[in-house]
């Protein structure tokens, strides 16, 4: 069987930095590949090559055995290949069949041909399983159906193959399960597809033959039976990673209580949630996308009010926005960490500083010493094992993702909470730089901080937490205390309140 | 409850609409009979026609401030046409044609010099004014009465600018409702980013936005002139704020993204007619007027922010409550 597409000795580079350096490799058609590989490893580039968004300085494609080089996204999905990119592409105040043939609206001369789209973004909504009328307004459906409402786009092309960049990042695991039926049955029908992901556990599962790059060559690859999570991240990494977590010394959790949440409420968001934090505890917080966990975080950072409640620290009442929360010693590293954690044109030390600027101005008037501030940056971003090219002077945004969240974290240890409320710290970030935040918040919490650590990755809850809370549909459904976890009991009260899910317990 | 509200933010112009018909109905006497409710319809027609335009750049998150002074430069070129002895039928033509070119104008400011639509627009909203004084040399021309008589002619028995009204207000409903284009431009306004990655020419399609807006404001500027007979160097003055409100208050966003042509724009320019209207009924303070208008203007602004913030809210909310959920919640 010849390949669908070939690969031969790609290269592309920017600015003279080489970023793939010469990648070859087939896929077969109707299969399945994996693409795995650290930030900055050329996956995304890679794929850009093939999606058509950029093009490579040396190197052929072939597709079907004919030369391959496609000008624009455009072309490529004219010869049958489209991408489904990370950030969806769609609009919340268009219909789905708008959405659906926005660039390729069926038209009778002059018109839209209402009946004929309707007609047609219906027999695409049916391919991915989606029975909503095709004039409903995506605005109405959850992230995860909007990702099929992205596939289903891309099927219109007919395309021989997809990529899926990251694409079960905000998905809840049965909408997971939902997009991996739909790329089997779709690999039924004969369409091959790309898998870019950090779940490793999903690559493995899903995929037939898997692809790891590391600093923009190929670093490993064959048939995803041959491989397991240890063999990914050892080709990932290119050195023998021992443990994907660091040794947690054993210790007992300091009794006094720092923070205390009685009867939080907030129609439609949180309901009944009390709990405590003790100093050097880390909470982990469980639950299914949507259960309500990063609405807690910015309910206690005094983002968003809540009708009814009580929020104490170290006894005294919290009121009031994020300002006085961040005084009495709270912090939020937040979940989307392009979105509101950075600055992204701001330098990497701006960043840093961002929340302590005040704190460091000298005399009456305010005024800031860089001589003065150096030091103070130096010192927290080598704590933070931060990576930078110009001391810190060039622009946050330059930076990999897990340097990015390093600066952010190093802003918030600068700001010495006691409370420092971690949502999904480790999202988007190579392994190397998760297990470097992984000790950074062991050696927090060793030193007396209260951290409570939001992720969907159950491992890293299981691993670095005290105490684990499970919340469902708003509700605190479960507490597990160190050494009784069990995946399958969180599961199980992640599930709890469902009203989908009746038979489980709840 | 929050749906019933948004539902009632989204309709909020047929409420005013009524409130305000009740009011001045009641303080003066003959203010809702046949005669004068046709009249407020005839009379808020180029308002009318400047707010379809306006949707069309509001939609793309844009804003013209430029309209009023296009139909003075228009106005000012086509006075002084008809006194130099041209025919009426090439001065419209002209009036037309500078209107296209004033909106191609901003178009370009915004699309390729890349200059923020307020600004770019607040430029030739003055370079327009100063154009127009010049012209006019600052005295007012009175036109030919058969200028007039377009104001006040009739077909099948129906006003000339109330039929001029409905065929833009069809065209421009259907353009955006019913074309390729106008999806997408609803597409543009809600991503400018997004729209360019989906594949849309978004800098054609933002001029082309400008455009219309241009030429809807020569369109109004006819009506205007056909009402008034002359031309004054204060043509227009201030419409871009009529314009803009009445867009805004039948349901348009200034957030772009959102918003119709019909029935919203004609209802925003129905509703500030008969505010102007009323006020003169009852014998108001003409001093009052500015102050009044400015109300209606910050009170669709308002309206608009609301609508923003209840969509912000229930999308906020991450899950329905069921009923027995919010039952227990008033128990506890």
């Amino acid at each position: 069987m010849g390949a669908l597409l070939e690969i031969q000795n790609l290269t592309k580079a920017f600015h003279g930095v080489p970023v793939l350096r010469g990648v070859s490799f087939k896929i077969q058609p109707g299969g399945i590949t994996g693409l795995a590989g650290g930030n900055g490893a050329g996956k995304s580039t890679l794929m850009n090559l093939v999606g058509g968004n950029l093009r490579p300085d040396s190197g052929v494609m072939r597709l079907d055995g004919q030369v391959y080089e496609p000008a624009n996204s455009a072309a490529a999905a004219r010869a049958g290949i489209s991408f489904v990119h990370q950030e969806l592409n769609l609009f919340p105040n268009l219909t789905l069949a708008e959405n659906l043939f926005l660039t390729d609206f069926p038209t009778r001369g002059f018109w839209i041909s209402r009946s004929a789209l309707s007609r047609q973004a219906a027999v695409l909504l049916a391919k991915v399983g989606l029975a909503y009328p095709p004039d409903l307004p995506l605005e109405r459906l959850t992230p995860g159906e909007r990702q099929l409402v992205e596939i289903a786009k891309a099927l219109h092309g007919r395309p021989n193959l997809i990529i899926l960049d990251e694409p079960t990042t905000s998905l809840s695991p049965p909408e997971c399960e939902r997009l991996f039926k739909l790329v089997r049955a779709l690999q039924a029908e004969g369409c091959a597809f790309v898998f870019i992901s950090h779940a490793l556990g999903d690559v493995l599962r899903l995929c037939d033959h898997i692809l790891v790059l590391r600093d923009g060559a190929v670093a490993d690859q064959g048939a995803a039976k041959d491989f397991n999570i240890a063999r990914l991240v050892t080709s990932m990494a290119g050195r023998e990673v021992r443990q994907l977590f660091p040794e947690r010394a054993e210790r007992t959790v300091n009794a006094e209580v720092l923070l205390e949440v009685r009867g939080i409420n907030q129609p439609g968001v949180v309901r009944d949630i009390s709990f405590t934090l003790r100093r050097g505890e880390i909470l982990g917080l469980s639950g299914l996308m949507g259960a309500g966990r990063t609405e807690l975080a910015g309910l206690l950072f005094g983002l968003t009010p809540h009708r009814s409640g009580e929020i104490f620290l170290n006894g005294k009442k919290l009121r009031g926005g994020p300002r006085p929360r961040i005084r009495a010693g709270m912090a939020l590293l937040t979940e989307s960490r392009g979105e509101d954690g950075i600055c992204a044109g701001a330098s990497v030390n701006d960043n840093i500083l961002l929340a302590t600027l005040p704190a460091h101005a000298r005399g009456p008037l305010g005024w800031l010493s860089s001589a003065r501030l150096k030091p103070v940056v130096s010192d927290v971003s080598e704590s933070v094992h931060l990576q930078t090219k110009r001391q810190g002077g060039e622009p946050i945004r330059r930076l990999s993702g897990g340097n990015q969240q390093k600066a952010v974290l190093a802003r918030w240890l600068l700001a010495k909470p006691q409370v420092l409320i971690l949502d999904e710290p480790t999202r988007g970030i190579d392994a190397a730089a998760k297990f470097e935040i992984y000790q950074l918040i062991l050696a927090l919490a060793a030193a007396g901080t209260g951290v409570i650590l939001i992720s969907s990755e159950q491992e890293e809850l299981l691993a670095l937490s005290d105490r684990i809370l499970v919340m469902s549909r708003g509700r605190l459904s479960g507490e597990f205390v160190r050494p009784d976890f069990n995946p399958e009991l969180l599961l199980r009260a992640a599930l709890a309140h469902h009203h989908s899910n009746p038979e489980v317990p709840a | 409850m929050k749906r019933a509200a948004l539902l009632l933010l989204d309709h909020a112009v047929v409420v005013l609409f009524a409130g305000v018909l009740l009011i001045f109905g009641f303080l003066a006497p003959g203010f809702l009979s046949w005669a004068s409710l046709g009249n407020l319809l005839i009379q808020s027609s180029p308002t009318a026609i400047l707010a379809v335009g306006m949707t069309f750049v509001l939609m793309v998150a844009g804003v013209d401030l430029s309209v009023g002074a296009a139909m003075a430069v228009a106005a000012a070129v086509a006075g002084k046409m008809m006194l130099g002895g041209w025919s009426m039928p090439l001065a419209l033509g002209a009036m037309l044609l500078i209107g296209t070119a004033c909106g191609l104008i901003n178009g370009l400011l915004v699309t390729r010099l890349k200059i923020a639509a307020f600004i770019a627009t607040l430029g030739t909203l003055w370079l327009g004014r100063g154009c127009a004084l010049w012209i006019t040399e600052t005295r007012a021309m009175n036109l030919p009465d058969s200028f007039l008589h377009l104001g006040s002619s009739r077909l099948f028995g129906i006003p000339l600018p109330g039929i001029v009204c409905a065929m833009v207000l069809a065209a421009g409903h259907f353009l955006l409702e019913r074309t390729p284009f106008g999806r997408q431009l609803r597409a543009t306004g809600h991503s400018a980013e997004a729209a360019a990655k989906a594949g849309i020419n978004v800098r054609r399609l933002l001029t082309i936005a400008y455009v219309i807006c241009g030429l809807c404001a020569a369109l109004g500027g006819i009506l205007a002139l056909a009402q008034l007979g002359a031309v004054s160097p204060k043509f227009g003055l201030n419409r871009e704020f009529a314009a803009i409100a009445a867009a805004v208050l039948g349901g348009t966003s200034l957030f772009g993204g959102r918003g119709s042509v019909f029935p919203g724009s004609l209802l925003g320019a129905a509703l500030i007619q008969s505010v102007e209207n009323g006020l003169v009924a009852i014998n108001a303070n003409p001093y009052l007027y500015p102050v009044v208008t400015s109300a209606v203007i910050f009170l669709a602004v308002l309206l608009d922010t609301l609508r923003q913030r209840f969509r912000a809210g229930m999308t906020r909310q991450i899950f329905q409550e069921t009923e027995s959920e919010a039952n227990s919640a008033a128990v506890t």
